[in-house]
């Protein structure tokens, strides 16, 4: 009897510790490629401000709850750029590993195929990787769905509007040559385009699209440089990006605008091509020379080893810090009470003030330009310190 | 049109090396080498790697590659595939389980690479534009056609003219009648798989100078070796190298003269037609 119920103590008493033990601890679930297409870009741009992210918290001693620190506690899955698995793996973290909040998606397909499962459990889902027109529709019908990034209308008119300048400078005419990628985003960009450089009296004299992944590019090059445009635009992913911008070089594309849209901001970019690329525009953007910025790519070379993109690692990490800011001002763990305060509050984050209206946060890059060195950005929403466009003059170091 | 021509053939040098490796695996050991394209990659990461940390020449590499995949590889069939090849009783069931176990070996390969670079293997080596019959290319395109041709060239003539190859081709005939004129079955197969893997990662190595590629970029690998060899007729070295210039010509024609959106609808048109009018490929044998 009396071994009995000492064996019940000790029972109680490991319940009550590991129950102590998770009152300190905060979990974060984090889901997003570690392998397959989507990987090269993820392990850029989402999961070293993850890792910054959970760093700091936790040296600063945790996140402040009611007067409560409690560190953060991360798991974090490789969805191998599978929706499905994605599906089943935030079926995980609300059920098994019961985490407090998620960090969202990397890729616009995955933020809206997996929306509905992170809001059947409540889970705000602060989006910075996804691109699209539909935000209305999809934040009405997912009132946790926050957009964070830009449209894609957005996208496109800032390349417009640099073309448009440019035709007013002379230093192009009204052809365009326009190649995109055949998925998704591509599709819906080019589309877009087709659209709004029509209006704007463009002229898309060479219009194609390739596959993902395909070999070799040498094709797609020849014929833009037959077309004979004074202006490149390219709605890429990695790494096409990267492919284009080789067969450019080789072919010695004799353009004033030369545009590509995804990795054209990533480090590795310059790391390849040197000064050729100098005045390659791309999308995204930063103003490095802001302190808040550069103090944040500091701590990302620091913490990460690798440097910080010139685009949506910024915004990754700021996504993150109104997550933080919003669980310390709503000072519970409740995801609903939370939901409701980053809908209510602006934040102070690496990209400045943020708040958001119907969902949507209006303040990000949307084209950024390699000078000499460095990708700055020459167009955006709401946003400071874009410096003037270069004209395109050669590919030679 | 000359342009097409050139673009097209230099693809091709890149399709052959892809495809070469699988030839021998799948036409030879009868291994049917999902993780073929993994294989590939780690070929490429090498060059990568060594680049990058210690500016060694891509082509230095391939040298370097060549023993470490020819062992690699053998330790592999060694190991891994006998006893699968052991206890199969049919040929249908060695594919069966060399599928299923190859598939498998892809993802720890996946693994092992990602956790040395997760992200694209970047760098840059001789992109110089060179001007052929008047078409501009990059110089290592070039050089990685020249060093297919090379393979090419030295496989065929070792195939055809040696002691060892001929009793390669003989195993491609037939396991059991290699068996009973004397040919020791395991070790040739081991040979044969060996070789095929070291072609695979010294293609990678070389097409890693001019493709950006990542870790899990293999698989898209794995399914163009497969057209091309199945196109060309299992365990013909001939048909592998011709139907590379067939799918390398036809997609450089269509992406130049109609839209590049459709090379792979054309390669897979040609893919099925072949199936459908000659199913044992280009060059291959009418099983009896």
């Amino acid at each position: 009897m009396y071994r009995r119920s000492l064996f019940g103590l000790a029972a109680v008493l490991a319940v009550a510790s590991t129950s102590l033990f998770a009152q300190d601890m905060i979990k974060i679930g984090a889901i997003a490629p570690k392998t397959g297409p989507l990987a090269g870009g993820a392990v850029v741009t989402q999961w070293p401000n993850v890792q910054l992210w959970v760093e700091q918290v936790n040296a600063r001693g945790g996140l402040d709850v009611g007067g409560e620190k409690k560190m953060i506690e991360l798991i974090e899955y490789d969805d191998k750029t599978n929706p499905g698995e994605h599906i089943k793996l935030a079926q995980r973290l609300a059920t098994q590993d019961k985490v407090d909040f998620v960090v969202a998606p990397y890729g616009t397909g995955f933020n809206i195929a997996t929306a509905p499962i992170y809001g059947k459990f409540g889970y705000p889902m602060i989006a910075v990787s996804a691109i699209t027109d539909k935000m209305e529709e999809l934040t009405t019908r997912y009132p946790n769905l926050f957009f964070t990034l830009g449209t894609t209308t957005a996208f496109v008119d800032g390349v417009k509007e640099i073309l448009i300048e440019q035709r007013e400078a002379g230093t192009i005419g009204n052809e365009i040559a326009m190649v995109n990628v055949a998925d998704a985003f591509g599709i819906e960009l080019s589309v877009r385009a087709r659209e709004l450089f029509g209006e704007a009296g463009f002229d898309i004299v060479y219009d194609k699209s390739y596959p993902l992944g395909t070999p070799d590019l040498s094709p797609v090059m020849k014929g833009a440089k037959d077309s004979g445009a004074k202006a490149f635009v390219a709605w890429s992913y990695p790494p096409d990006s990267f492919g284009l911008a080789e067969q450019a070089i080789i072919e010695n594309l004799d353009v004033n605008v030369y545009y590509s849209a995804v990795a054209t901001s990533f480090p590795a970019f310059k790391g390849a091509y040197g000064n050729k690329i100098n005045n390659v525009l791309g999308a995204g953007g930063t103003d490095v020379e802001n302190p808040a910025i550069a103090k944040y790519r500091d701590a990302h070379m620091e913490i990460t080893g690798k440097e910080a993109d010139y685009w949506a690692s910024a915004n990754t990490y700021a996504s993150l810090q109104i997550l933080e800011q919003a669980i310390v001002g709503a000072a519970t763990l409740d995801r609903d009470v939370v939901t409701q305060y980053i809908k209510d509050n602006s934040f102070d984050t690496v990209m400045g003030e943020l708040s958001f209206e119907n969902n949507f946060s209006n303040k990000f890059w949307s084209v950024g330009q390699w000078q000499d060195g460095v990708f700055r950005g020459v167009k955006g929403s709401n946003v400071d310190g874009a410096v003037p466009v270069r004209v395109k003059e050669g590919w030679s170091e | 049109m000359l342009d097409i021509l050139v673009s097209g053939l230099l693809l091709s040098g890149t399709y052959a090396l892809v495809a070469m490796g699988l030839n021998l695996q799948y036409g030879v050991a009868r291994i049917m080498n999902l993780a073929n394209g993994e294989v590939l990659v780690l070929g490429a990461l090498a060059a990568f790697w060594l680049y990058t940390t210690a500016q060694i020449s891509p082509i230095l590499t391939v040298i370097l590659v060549i023993p470490v995949a020819f062992i690699g590889n053998w330790l592999i069939y060694r190991f891994l595939l006998t006893p699968l090849v052991r206890r199969s009783k049919t040929q249908g069931a060695l594919e069966v389980d060399s599928i299923l176990a190859t598939f498998g070996m892809s993802f720890i390969f996946i693994g092992i690479m990602v956790s040395i670079e997760g992200g694209f293997f970047f760098y840059k080596y001789l992109s110089e534009p060179i001007q052929i019959l008047g078409s501009t290319t990059s110089l290592n395109r070039l050089v990685a056609f020249l060093i297919a041709v090379l393979i090419a060239v030295g496989l065929y003539i070792w195939l055809h003219y040696s002691r060892p190859g001929v009793a390669v081709r003989a195993l491609s005939v037939s396991t059991e009648a290699s068996g009973l004129v004397g040919i020791n079955v395991p070790r040739v197969s081991a040979l044969a798989f060996a070789l095929g893997g070291t072609i695979t990662a010294v293609g990678g190595a070389l097409i890693s100078t001019f493709i950006t590629l990542d870790a899990s970029i293999g698989v898209v690998f794995t399914l163009k070796a497969l057209i091309i060899v199945i196109m060309g007729g299992v365990g013909e070295i001939r048909g592998a190298i011709v139907a590379a210039i067939i799918l390398g010509l036809v997609e450089t024609g269509v992406a130049t003269l109609i839209d590049p959106g459709l090379t792979l609808a054309a390669a897979y048109f040609i893919f099925v037609m072949i199936l459908l009018f000659r199913p044992q490929g280009l060059f291959g044998r009418r099983a009896v």
